[in-house]
């Protein structure tokens, strides 16, 4: 009892032969834009991945970029068979191969889920790399005599303008690091002495931002020292003032950000993996149907297309059967079926025989 | 005496049709790319329009546009005339059409010329214009209260961000002008009043810039207040830091983006002005070429083609006959509908 079967008349067939070559190469366009979408996604990552820690990050992309590539290969060769399907007699050149491609497509087709999927999943993985990240960045700010270290604080005050965020998770971020270099410190002044020997790690800390985190949205000039000393600046709150600084901090603000492109981009490649399987449901269909006609015969005639010839459990059994009795043909048996233990016509000479003079070759 | 003529047998008729039809397709599109670029350009002038004093330059993405729209219709009508000069039947119709808009089509493509022309000329203008709007913008910067000029701030801030620039012509612009509003200083304190006292027009100036002529770049925290004392700050001398502030004024930060944006935009002009040209130099010899034809029994005899049927001087004085007449015409028309009674003033025109 096939599963969706649908009859086909000829022009039917001619039908969707020609519908499905065109969505084919619609499918190699869609294949183009999943590419695109990878190095897409690879180069926003690569840009700022000086704020990120080592994390495992580079495999959605290279997934996305694999996927597209494939799925443009798989779908040429999909739009050249259905461009041949029309004529029966071409047909025949495509007959073998079109079972493993429709196969071969299905597995792809999941593996295209899989990439959809795994951009969502990516958000934990993000965070994490870039809570290490942001904190690391923020501690090396001020190395920027250390090689390897030295653009650091170029890229952080950049972040902070661009993404118009302060600190970690906020402003306070920054009275917990010393980001202003010693070399820049007169340490024969007394406050300088008073700061360092107020902690234990003997750093210069102070309630002061770098001028990356003001808001250019605030009416007044910017107060980046001395921020929690309400006495230090005339008119001036630091619990009601809002517009003084970037509120918000880096580590959301990215986190944003990402997530909007992920989930733009597993959107689309969701949409793409539908489109996909309708191609790849309209291929069966006609394969199907084209092998019906065979089957009766008559180019002309009306045929019946499905999914699957039998239900879902009789297939199923179908083929663990045809696996279990591809893993016996590996072994020697001695069931005497007649398929397998057929003897060889090649004249090898008979085995397990005593040594006799060689028989010419015959 | 005819100016440039060319033979033109039926074969090479045919061929000039068929490849003018192709390239008035290509000059379609190039039309199609200036008034893209026109609308570009404006829009780039818009966006810092805060900072303009006056609006002269917009003239530029005008012209461009105008003309990228006019040249879109002039091909699709060469076009039309190319297809129709196949066919001597259907050619004729546009005898009468053809030469007044050869003149207009001329007179639109030597727009883009002065278009391009009008982008270096102009340039001092648009210094000019910067000038006086950054001078203002610096002035006003402070008042965030006053409305109509609450916005200064944030323009000028983001400008000198954006532009990694510092002031007018240098960051020395700041000292001059009171950039913190009053609403913020403390009266009470010595260190204000004796800076409002220390000059005429009691503004309270210091040797400091605001936050946005910081640049990321530098190694060290931004030092953005007292600027000129090498004592304030732990190792720190003014005449040798450079990477401190940025170094750049604004107004030349300004118009070197423009006129990068022009000089980037000015060979796809020329480009587009050739093309034009020789499209329409192209159609005048087809238009000659097939006047030969009509009438003709035998369509592909071969004719000449040519710019001009007499010289250049002839056909002005040729042209200024005809509007005289024109006009004449017009004049006599208006005498000849109006009654005997008012006939002493008719009479005036003539003896003007």
């Amino acid at each position: 009892m096939a599963v969706l079967p649908i009859k086909f008349t000829k022009t039917k067939r001619d039908r969707l032969a020609q519908v499905l070559w065109v969505l084919n190469w619609i499918s190699v366009v869609t294949g183009i834009i999943l590419f695109i979408l990878g190095i897409f996604l690879k180069v926003e990552i690569n840009k700022r991945q000086d704020l990120m820690a080592e994390r495992q990050l580079q495999s959605v992309p290279n997934m996305l970029i694999a996927v597209g590539l494939i799925a443009c290969m798989i779908n040429f060769l999909g739009g050249k068979i259905c461009y041949d399907c029309v004529d029966t007699n071409k047909f025949l050149r495509w007959k073998l191969v079109m079972l493993p491609y429709i196969i071969c497509t299905f597995f792809f087709t999941l593996s295209v889920l899989v990439g959809a999927l795994m951009c969502y999943s990516m958000h934990g993985q993000l965070e994490e790399a870039l809570t290490v990240g942001l904190r690391d960045a923020m501690r090396y700010y001020k190395d920027t005599d250390t090689p390897g270290r030295c653009f650091l604080k170029r890229t952080v005050d950049l972040l902070q303008i661009q993404f118009q965020c302060c600190g970690n998770k906020g402003y306070r971020d920054w009275f917990q690091i010393q980001w202003v270099s010693n070399r820049y410190l007169d340490m024969s002044q007394r406050e300088v002495v008073d700061r360092l020997r107020s902690n234990v790690e003997g750093k210069y800390l102070m309630d002061g931002v770098p001028f990356s985190c003001c808001n250019v949205n605030s009416p007044r000039p910017c107060i980046q020292y001395q921020i929690t000393n309400n006495s230090a600046h005339f008119n001036y709150d630091y619990q009601t003032e809002e517009l003084n600084l970037w509120m918000r901090g880096c580590h959301q603000a990215l986190l944003d950000y990402y997530t909007n492109i992920m989930h733009s981009i597993g959107l689309t490649v969701l949409i793409i993996w539908l489109f996909e399987l309708s191609v790849l449901t309209g291929v069966r269909y006609l394969q199907t149907s084209l092998e019906n006609v065979l089957r009766q015969g008559d180019p002309e005639c009306e045929s019946d297309g499905w999914l699957l010839e039998n239900s879902f459990v009789e297939t199923a059994r179908s083929n663990f059967n045809i696996i279990k009795h591809l893993g016996k043909f590996n072994q020697i048996s001695s069931n005497g079926d007649p398929n397998i233990d057929k003897p060889s016509t090649a004249h090898y000479g008979p085995d397990n025989v005593p040594l006799k003079p060689l028989p010419t070759a015959s | 005496m005819v100016l440039l003529k060319i033979k033109f047998p039926f074969q090479k008729r045919v061929r000039l049709a068929q490849g003018l039809w192709l390239l008035s397709w290509v000059a379609m599109f190039s039309g199609a790319i200036t008034f893209a670029m026109g609308v570009f350009l404006k829009t780039e002038l818009h966006r810092r329009s805060e900072v303009m004093h006056s609006m002269d330059i917009h003239i530029v993405p005008n012209l461009l546009m105008a003309v990228g729209l006019a040249s879109v219709g002039i091909n699709i009508c060469a076009g039309k005339v190319c297809q129709d000069s196949l066919d001597p039947s259907r050619f004729p119709r546009w005898k009468t059409f053809l030469p007044p808009f050869f003149c207009f089509s001329v007179f639109i493509t030597s727009l883009l010329l002065v278009a391009m022309i009008l982008s270096f000329a102009l340039q001092p203008s648009l210094e000019e214009s910067l000038k006086i709007g950054l001078k203002n913008g610096i002035r006003f910067y402070k008042d965030t209260d006053t409305p109509g000029r609450c916005f200064q701030k944030e323009t000028i801030d983001r400008l000198q961000i954006e532009f990694q620039c510092c002031g007018n012509t240098n960051y020395r612009d700041w000292f001059e002008v009171q950039w913190i509003s009053n609403r913020y200083l403390d009266f009470t304190s010595k260190e204000v009043k004796d800076r409002v006292r220390s000059n005429v027009d009691g503004r309270y100036l210091l040797d400091g810039v605001p936050f946005s002529c910081c640049n990321p770049a530098s190694p060290r925290p931004c030092i953005q207040y007292s600027l000129l004392d090498n004592s304030a700050h732990y190792n720190y001398e003014y005449q040798s830091e450079e990477l401190n502030l940025y170094n750049r004024g604004c107004r030349q930060a300004l118009v070197n983006y423009y006129m990068g944006l022009m000089n980037t935009i000015g060979p796809c002009v020329l480009f587009d002005f050739l093309l034009q040209m020789t499209i329409l130099v192209s159609l005048r010899y087809l238009q000659t070429a097939m006047e030969g034809v009509i009438g003709q029994e035998n369509v592909e005899i071969e004719t000449e083609g040519y710019i001009l049927e007499k010289g250049v001087k002839e056909t002005l004085l040729e042209t200024k006959e005809k509007m005289k007449k024109i006009l004449q015409f017009a004049q006599v028309g208006d005498a000849s509908a109006v009654t005997p009674d008012t006939q002493p003033d008719a009479e005036k025109p003539a003896t003007a």
